[in-house]
């Protein structure tokens, strides 16, 4: 299972760079959507799967998940919400200002 | 803190009153300030001439950074007390003429002083300190200083031109040095030089050996303008006069000659040092002079002569190094002569040619010109400036009754001695000196006599020519003096100025001596060849000088793309643009470059050293098993997350991203993590709202019309990160390097109160990291809100 899913993940996350290296913002935003929920579910099986109960107190199980990963995953998703969120209204006001989404045409006159 | 401490730094001290000087006493000239910190330093250095200080040194350490054996050691000799005799004393002087030569009105003096006092500064750190790093720093300081002070007049593009040449390969060179510092650290771990010195024994066979001359001598080749190093003394040439006569004849293009001078015990009496230095200093020496002749500009012509002298006194230290040679302890004291006459003639040198580079400022000062096809005749209007002229050219060029003499006399011989010794072709040393000896005397006439006689076009003089004042004669009256007064009576430097400097060159111990040496200098030595060649240098001299209209012309033969300064601009062009080719190649603007650039690195850096500390590795063993519906599921997400790939319509994009989420919550859920899965799905609804929300105005997506090439770099670019991130989360499987700490945490609810771990986790173990997270959401919310604001107040104000 881990094997199989650092798989999957490793595709989540080739996708997501494939993504962002491409021209349109919107691309950009949801390739790191994308990119985000690799990661999240390479830490996640970095820590072993389905070695235990969930970890909530009161199982009634010898062992628990690895909670520690949850943690730092919790913390991700959040952070990534924000962060999309502003790069969303970001793409759209630079969109509405300068009438492009283009990368390149973004990048503006040769001033040299 | 020794006093000797406290006087290398008080001219850094002094300079910080220098601007309240200036800014409160505006109406002295600063200059009258100033003049008493070279004077009460020469003062306190001259009373050291009454003791013994050849056969005992005075030596302090202050301790500054012990781990690294970098020590604040003083340490002055008889070699670093004439160094700091000659900074102090030539200091004092030009401090005196600088306060008539500097317009109190129209300069800046205090950033001239301030200059002024840090090379003072630095330049006698760099003579008294005994650990090579302390003595990187003063050396590295006099460059700096000298650097400022050449672009004094920064407003003309002439100085800074000046001033970044000599920067340029000074420091250059000074870095080639610091290397060679470093592997004698290596090879005797010590800084300090009379450590290295008491273990030149035992590195002489040492592999680093030969390549720390070569590293150290590039320092002080670049420092001292030895060929073909010296091109930037003449555009160095631009600064206030006093500063070529301070810095740039008398004493900063002389500490390659000290640091040569003083780690001869070190590397003297190998045949490489003394090869590298004789050959390089009288080829320095021939060239200078040579080039000397053709310059119009009196302190250009002054400043190729310096080159040459510098030559001069760098192959008599070559070949008096040949002293500790083992082979040669027959004639040691024969080879101690030319070093005893490098150490007379530099004093010589910062004599005459401060004298004569005072008498240049004085012509320039006074006259408007300094170009010796404008000048002529002024001996009637100038006599006094005329006479010290005579006297500082006629020393230069050799002749009797000024010291120059002695010291030239002693040259020849000290070349003739390295003839008699080596033999066969060496028999081209004594020839270039004598060739070189009688274009000197050339260019010394062409200073005295195309300056001061002949006719006087006062049409051509950009001012009437007149005496300056009697306190801008001082200074090279005195020096002129001192110029005659060493001929007739050279034995009062013998014994306190000449011998205990020698001590430092060429250890008496080294050489089997008990008392030292025995230093006799006589202008008279009977008809010996030396004297020979002197009166031949004055016969071809002046047949030379008297047609020189009729050569002059074997210097138009020299093509001006094959001089050294062509090649100097070329280089500082062909780097210039280099850097702008290499900056603009990688620099694009496209923020796709640089993503590929950062995701290149990531490939480069964590898979290369995956595959090369051998970490790719596969361990299946301990995997849970997988159930049909899994299988299911995740292809399901791939197969969402490649339509983002492939789609054109934006509506089908978000709604896909939005699908992988939902799909990574259900994981969530299948692997435990029930938190993770709500937050999850709160979070994807939002942002998936927030997506349609901005759908109306977004942009179509437009169908990806890259280049071929570039969209399979791109892919090659995803397919090497994905691979390699795959590949560390696989290795991370079969590595177990540290103890989980998650037990920790099962401990919750007795340590938090709380049931659910991850929970106690994010609001109770790292809380406050959860609260930084919150200020990140905050921050993000803010950026939202502005972005949204400024468009629409920006409309209203439209």
């Amino acid at each position: 299972m881990e094997t199989f899913m650092t798989i999957v993940a490793g595709i989540l996350l080739t996708i997501g760079t494939y993504l962002v290296l491409s021209r349109s913002l919107l691309r950009i935003i949801l390739g790191l959507s994308i990119f985000s929920h690799g990661a999240h579910l390479m830490l996640l099986t970095m820590a072993g799967l389905k070695q235990g109960a969930a970890p909530l107190v009161g199982e009634q199980t010898g062992t628990y998940t690895d909670p520690l990963p949850q943690a730092l995953i919790l913390t991700s998703i959040v952070i990534s919400f924000a962060l999309t969120a502003f790069f969303l209204v970001l793409g759209y006001r630079t969109y509405v200002e300068l009438g492009t989404d283009d990368m390149r045409e973004l990048r503006g006159e040769n001033d040299e | 803190m020794s006093l000797l401490h406290y006087v290398i730094l008080t001219p850094f001290i002094f300079a910080l009153t220098v601007p309240f000087l200036r800014t409160y006493l505006r109406n002295i000239h600063t200059g009258w300030f100033v003049i008493f910190v070279p004077l009460v330093l020469f003062i306190y250095f001259a009373s050291h001439l009454t003791l013994d200080i050849g056969s005992t040194p005075i030596q302090h350490t202050i301790p500054w950074i012990e781990k690294l054996d970098i020590h604040f050691t003083v340490y002055m000799d008889g070699l670093g007390l004439l160094f700091s005799l000659i900074i102090t004393g030539i200091g004092t002087l030009v401090v005196l003429y600088s306060i008539y030569y500097m317009s109190k009105e129209r300069e800046s003096l205090h950033t001239f002083y301030i200059y002024l006092l840090m090379f003072m500064g630095a330049m006698l750190g760099v003579v008294l300190s005994d650990n090579l790093m302390v003595l990187y720093v003063f050396w590295e300081l006099t460059s700096v200083s000298s650097f400022l002070l050449i672009a004094y007049w920064f407003q003309r593009q002439n100085p800074r031109y000046g001033a970044q040449k000599s920067m340029l390969i000074t420091v250059t060179g000074g870095f080639f040095m610091l290397l060679g510092f470093l592997f004698l650290y290596t090879m005797t771990g010590t800084f300090s030089i009379r450590e290295i010195i008491d273990s030149a024994g035992q590195i002489s066979t040492h592999p680093l050996f030969i390549p720390t001359i070569l590293l150290i001598l590039l320092g002080a080749f670049t420092k001292s303008a030895q060929f073909p190093f010296h091109i930037w003394l003449p555009d160095a040439m631009e600064a206030p006069t006093p500063i070529s006569a301070y810095l740039h004849s008398a004493t900063m293009v002389k500490a390659g000659v000290y640091l040569v001078a003083r780690l001869t015990p070190l590397f003297g009496g190998t045949m490489e040092w003394f090869w590298i230095i004789t050959v390089v200093g009288i080829i320095t020496l021939f060239w200078g002079s040579f080039m000397a002749i053709r310059q119009p500009d009196l302190k250009a012509l002054l400043a190729f002569s310096t080159v040459s002298q510098l030559g001069l006194i760098m192959s008599l230290l070559g070949i008096g190094s040949l002293a500790l040679h083992p082979d040669q302890s027959m004639n040691a004291m024969l080879f101690a002569g030319a070093s005893l006459a490098a150490i007379f003639h530099l004093f010589n040198h910062s004599m005459f040619k401060g004298c004569l580079f005072m008498v240049i400022g004085i012509l320039d000062h006074e006259t408007g010109t300094r170009d010796v096809r404008r000048l002529g005749g002024l001996m009637s209007i100038m006599p006094i400036s005329f006479t010290l002229s005579i006297i500082g050219g006629f020393s230069m060029a050799g002749l009797p009754p000024f010291s120059g003499f002695l010291s030239k006399e002693m040259f020849f011989t000290g070349v003739l001695t390295a003839y008699r010794t080596l033999e066969s072709w060496v028999i081209l040393l004594p020839l270039a000196a004598w060739i070189a000896s009688i274009f000197t005397f050339v260019y010394s006439m062409i200073l005295i006599f195309e300056t001061f006689t002949g006719p006087l076009h006062l049409e051509r003089l950009d001012k009437k020519p007149q005496e300056p004042p009697y306190g801008m004669l001082l200074p090279p009256t005195i020096l002129a003096s001192i110029v005659v007064i060493v001929f007739f009576f050279p034995n009062l430097l013998s014994y306190t100025i000449l011998e205990p400097a020698l001590r430092s060159v060429l250890p008496p111990a080294m050489l089997g001596l008990e008392n030292g040496f025995e230093v006799n200098i006589t202008a008279w030595h009977g008809w010996n060849t030396e004297l020979f060649m002197t009166l031949g240098v004055i016969l071809f001299g002046i047949l030379l000088y008297k047609s020189l209209r009729h050569w002059k012309g074997i210097y138009e033969w020299i093509s001006p793309k094959l001089s050294l300064n062509h090649l100097y601009d070329r280089l500082l062009e062909g780097g210039e643009n280099g850097a702008y080719r290499i900056t603009n190649l990688h620099m694009t603007g496209f923020l796709r470059d640089y993503l590929a650039y950062i995701f290149a690195t990531v490939i480069i850096i964590a898979g290369g050293s995956l595959v090369w500390q051998n970490l790719l590795t596969l361990d299946t063993s301990q995997n849970a098993p997988i159930s049909i519906y899994e299988y299911v599921l995740s292809s399901l997400l791939v197969i969402t997350a490649l339509f983002v790939v492939i789609s054109n319509s934006r509506l089908f994009s978000i709604i896909a991203v939005g699908a992988v989420g939902y799909m990574i919550s259900l994981f969530f859920v299948i692997f435990r993590a029930p938190d993770l899965a709500l937050t999850q799905l709160v979070v994807e609804t939002i942002t998936t709202s927030l997506f349609l929300l901005c759908f109306y105005f977004l942009p179509k997506l437009r169908k990806e019309v890259e280049r071929v090439r570039l969209r399979i770099g791109n892919l090659l670019i995803a397919l090497g990160v994905g691979g390699t991130l795959t590949a560390i989360g696989l290795a991370a499987q079969g590595h177990r390097l540290f103890e989980p700490i998650s037990y920790y945490f099962e401990e919750s609810y007795t340590l938090a109160g709380a049931m659910n771990m991850v929970n106690a986790i994010l609001v109770d173990f790292r809380a406050f990291d959860t609260m930084l997270e919150i200020v990140v959401l905050f921050i993000a919310g803010a950026g939202v809100y502005t972005l949204i604001k400024l468009r629409q107040s920006g409309r209203d104000a439209k």
